[in-house]
């Protein structure tokens, strides 16, 4: 028998269940401590959460920058405010498969182009497909609502618990932070998994080496395709979520620079990791809202922070965590 | 039959003749050596045979079906590896990691993401049964950025050699490493490609090196197969003796 520990002998699933369930226990906890207002917020961050982590399978472990990824989360939410508009639906779990669905054939429209292609190439890509639907929702103004956007009133949740009645901003805070709280652990759990198969494995492989992977029988495109679709898929069931949320969709959610948020809170939490990108998606959301609420040049201070975070921790905070306990056990066993 | 033939097989780039209607064979469980100065059109070849780039013209075939223009997907799930002259490793991941990805790949197991990759166990035990093999396994938690020039142009091999090949490419595989190194890397390379009945073709510049493990010597010369044959008529070839061993062997 082997003396070196095998990998399955090393990662234990306990070690998981060691900081899932107190994360989870909080979470659960945190609307009766917080005050509604709070807990909105945090809905929102779980909400971009989940478009952040299907952001970081491209960049975190595919190797791939995208500056488009605005364009899935438009098509999640456009799809909802058009499911209302036009199909009068009022179902949370249609709004989701429907927003699936939409950015299913979107992503793989887009993503069968852009995968041809790396790097800056693909960036910008990314940013050019990303831009032709933010003028399409910006000028067909009958359609889309042009820069009123479209209104989606709090929908029906689990095809029983409807905000019509009570108070929405309670409806917000209580019943729809639980629902997106429940669809923000199942995505975590299911991109955990992904990015830990074998499947994952191949990912990162293209991400290091592209030559390599393709002389290990790695089929380079169809993997980056997979890969595009599965994260365009989150980041639309994230603007599935978000829209009810914010009662109204606009143009603005298409256009560059929302990429360029999802970038930031990639690179806030650290993008090479798991966690990094939930802790970017709801710190960034808090920073911005602080910032918004302190000076009305806030993307001049965001910019700093950027700045900052660059040049001094580009780990992000959840690898500059890391390295600090990392530091700090070595410290304690000397 | 020959396990793998190429015929009249050409690439130009631009002006240079890299591979000139070349005619190239090797059998099964040969162990040949690719022999020529820089520039003769050795790893040109290589690349067209194991998929790297197209030729402009020719054909191979590998074990009497023609795969030239097959993937390299198409060409590794028929049989053909490769190594690389400047070692090609997936540096972020582990030793482990990088043998891994072969076996995951060879079995087909990549497609599956919701199954744990840690799971496989038969999977973990067969790449470190492979680094055992080639006395990496002290190194498989390491990372193979952070390993010996030697141990990454061995871990390099392992890679390819874990896609159970029926013919091994090995391109260079003791450059950049000391004198001292080498014999010790191509003894391990040479009992494992010989116990498993695995046809290599070794690229290599070092002539106690080729003299040593190779059973047939080609010898390239812009684009062109100049000589081919054991050891001994290789040294009488006059061409070969002059362009190998300098003007005054001529």
């Amino acid at each position: 028998m082997s003396s070196v520990p095998l990998p399955f002998e090393r990662r234990s699933p306990l070690k998981i269940v060691v900081w899932a369930v107190p994360i989870g226990a909080l979470l659960i906890l945190l609307p009766r401590i917080i005050t509604p207002y709070q807990t909105i917020l945090l809905t929102y961050g779980l909400a971009m959460a989940i478009a952040v982590l299907g952001f970081n399978l491209l960049l975190g472990y595919t190797g791939l920058l995208s500056f488009g990824h605005s364009a899935y989360f438009g098509v999640g939410a456009y799809t909802v405010a058009f499911m209302v508009k036009y199909l009068h639906v009022n179902s949370m779990e249609l709004f989701v498969l429907g927003a699936i669905a939409a950015s299913v054939l979107v992503t793989f429209l887009f993503g069968f182009v852009c995968v041809r292609y790396t790097k800056i190439f693909f960036s910008i890509l990314t940013l050019a497909l990303s831009q032709v639907l933010w003028s399409l929702a910006f000028k067909f103004f009958n359609v889309t609502g042009g820069t009123d956007g479209l209104r989606v009133p709090t929908p029906k949740l689990l095809g029983i618990v409807s905000g019509e009645k009570e108070d929405k901003i309670l409806f917000l805070a209580h019943d729809y932070y639980y629902y997106v709280l429940a669809v923000f652990a199942i995505c975590v759990a299911v991109m955990w998994l992904i990015v830990h198969s074998p499947f994952g494995k191949a990912l990162q492989a293209i991400r290091d080496n592209e030559v390599r992977a393709r002389f290990v029988g790695i089929q380079i495109r169809r993997y980056r395709l997979v890969a595009f679709l599965v994260s365009g898929v989150f980041t639309g069931i994230a603007g599935a979520l978000w829209v009810p949320l914010n009662g109204l969709t606009t143009p603005d959610i298409l256009y560059w620079p929302f990429s360029g948020e999802i970038v930031f809170m990639a690179v806030l939490g650290g993008f090479r990791n798991f966690t990094g990108p939930i802790v970017g998606a709801v710190v960034f959301n808090y920073l911005k809202t602080s910032a918004v609420g302190f000076t009305v040049y806030w993307q001049g201070l965001l910019g700093i922070v950027l700045v900052f975070l660059v040049m001094v921790l580009p780990t992000g905070i959840v690898g500059s965590l890391r390295l600090l306990w990392a530091h700090a056990r070595r410290r304690l066993s000397q | 039959m020959n396990l793998l033939e190429t015929a009249k097989l050409t690439k130009y780039f631009g002006d240079t003749h890299a591979v000139d209607n070349v005619d190239f064979t090797i059998a099964e469980g040969e162990v040949l050596a690719l022999i020529g100065s820089n520039g003769a059109g050795k790893t040109s070849l290589v690349n067209l045979i194991s998929g790297l780039i197209q030729p402009d013209s020719g054909q191979i075939f590998f074990q009497g079906a023609d795969v030239t223009h097959q993937s390299v997907h198409g060409r590794i799930r028929a049989g053909i590896a490769r190594s690389f002259q400047i070692v090609n490793l997936f540096d972020e991941l582990t030793v482990l990691d990088n043998v891994a990805l072969s076996i995951f790949s060879r079995e087909g197991l990549t497609r599956y993401f919701w199954s744990l990759a840690d799971h496989q166990h038969a999977v973990w035990q067969e790449a470190l049964d492979i680094l055992r093999q080639f006395g990496l396994e002290s190194k498989s938690q390491a990372l193979a950025g952070g390993i010996s020039q030697g141990e990454r142009k061995l871990l390099d091999v392992a890679v390819a050699y874990a896609l159970k090949p029926r013919l091994l490419f090995l391109d260079e595989p003791t450059s950049g490493v000391s004198t001292r190194e080498k014999a010790p890397i191509m003894d391990v390379i040479s009992s494992i490609v010989r116990s498993q009945k695995i046809a290599a073709v070794i690229i290599e510049h070092d002539m106690d090196i080729i003299f040593r493990y190779s059973d047939r010597i080609v010898v390239m010369n812009q684009g062109l197969i100049l000589a081919s044959g054991i050891l001994e008529e290789i040294k009488k070839d006059p061409l070969v003796r002059e362009m190998v061993f300098g003007p005054s062997h001529a």
